[in-house]
């Protein structure tokens, strides 16, 4: 195995735990909403999204009932589509493969497949490795915060926000080398951040799809800048 | 409807944005200029997820201790450190900060 690939392998280990040990909160608020222990897993198995599930037992919650539950999972989950589109060419999976690559597009392992690029090995390796790393990670944990609720604490207190916002740091850090790409990342960090204060969780994030259209539709207009 | 058939229903419609994707005929998404919308949709959403774990907490913008932890993380990733040990690294200095502060 290179050096090239073992780093691959560090990457999604490191990404697949620190992102899955943060499904302790998600466990352990999915009971405090009301779920109880199976379909709190039956989401982190069968859903396997971090944001549509944090946005499924957020409304759960608030006690605005299950249809307002249903449309706010599948509207934050559109951004694994944009993915599932960049992995398709990528991965070229067939059969029963297919839908199996299907569940494990998710932001994390399209991520890191992207840091592999032009390298198509790395790419899938990215891949897989992460996607497979964070789903036992992201259900192992899910377990545990579930069953010790808050028990164990509270990830902030482990800096476990701060880890997460590093590692997707970590992951677009080449691109941002390309002033096009640094420039996207800024004003979407912005555009997210001004947005959160008056749109619901999760939206902020979605609508930065926008600038990226935007961004893109220039670089065809203007050529090469 | 019971909270059992929503978890089952909305887990589809999650994994139905997944499946559509890979739908979609490969001669199409192959396509240079897809690929370079994708690389670009990948870098904003995780730019502004970024943004939202670093400055925004339940209560609206916050600057607390994720702030200086991810101002470390990047000089690292600058210095070329290793991934995961910045990620590591920044978690430590935001747990350390929110003991001390």
């Amino acid at each position: 195995m290179s050096s090239k690939q073992q780093s691959v392998t560090a990457v999604s280990l490191g990404v697949g735990f620190a992102t899955g040990v943060y499904a302790i909160s998600f466990g352990a608020l999915s009971v405090a909403a009301g779920l109880d222990l199976w379909q709190t897993m039956a989401l982190s198995l069968l859903m396997f999204s971090g944001g549509s599930q944090f946005a499924f037992i957020g409304v759960i919650a608030t006690g605005a009932g299950v249809v307002p539950a249903i449309l706010s999972a599948w509207l934050l989950g559109v951004r694994n589509g944009f993915y599932a589109i960049r992995m398709n060419p990528v991965l070229s999976v067939r059969g029963l493969l297919m839908p199996v690559a299907a569940q494990l597009t998710i932001d994390e392992s399209n991520a890191v497949s992207l840091l592999g690029e032009p390298d198509r090995k790395k790419e899938r390796l990215g891949f897989w490795l992460t996607g497979i790393a964070v789903f036992v990670f992201w259900n192992i944990f899910t377990f545990l915060g579930a069953v010790l609720g808050s028990q164990i604490g509270n990830p902030t207190d482990w800096g476990l926000d701060a880890a997460a916002g590093a590692a997707f740091l970590g992951l677009i850090w080449p691109r941002l080398s390309q002033s096009k790409f640094l420039a996207l990342a800024v004003s979407s960090a912005l555009v997210a951040i001004l947005l959160s204060e008056v749109l619901p969780a999760g939206v902020p994030v979605l609508l930065t799809a926008l600038l990226a259209v935007g961004f893109w539709l220039f670089g065809m207009r203007g050529g090469k800048k | 409807m019971t909270l059992w058939s929503a978890v089952l229903i909305s887990s589809a419609l999650v994994y139905s944005w997944k499946l559509f994707g890979y739908l979609v005929p490969e001669k199409f998404v192959s396509n240079p200029k897809i690929k370079e919308l994708s690389a670009l949709l990948t870098v904003a959403l995780l730019a502004a997820l970024v943004g939202i774990q670093t400055f925004v907490s339940t209560e609206g913008i916050a600057i607390d201790a994720r702030v200086p932890a991810l101002a470390l993380a990047g000089l690292l990733f600058y210095l070329r450190v290793p991934f995961v040990v910045v990620v590591v690294v920044a978690a430590a200095i935001a747990a350390l900060l929110r003991v001390f502060f």
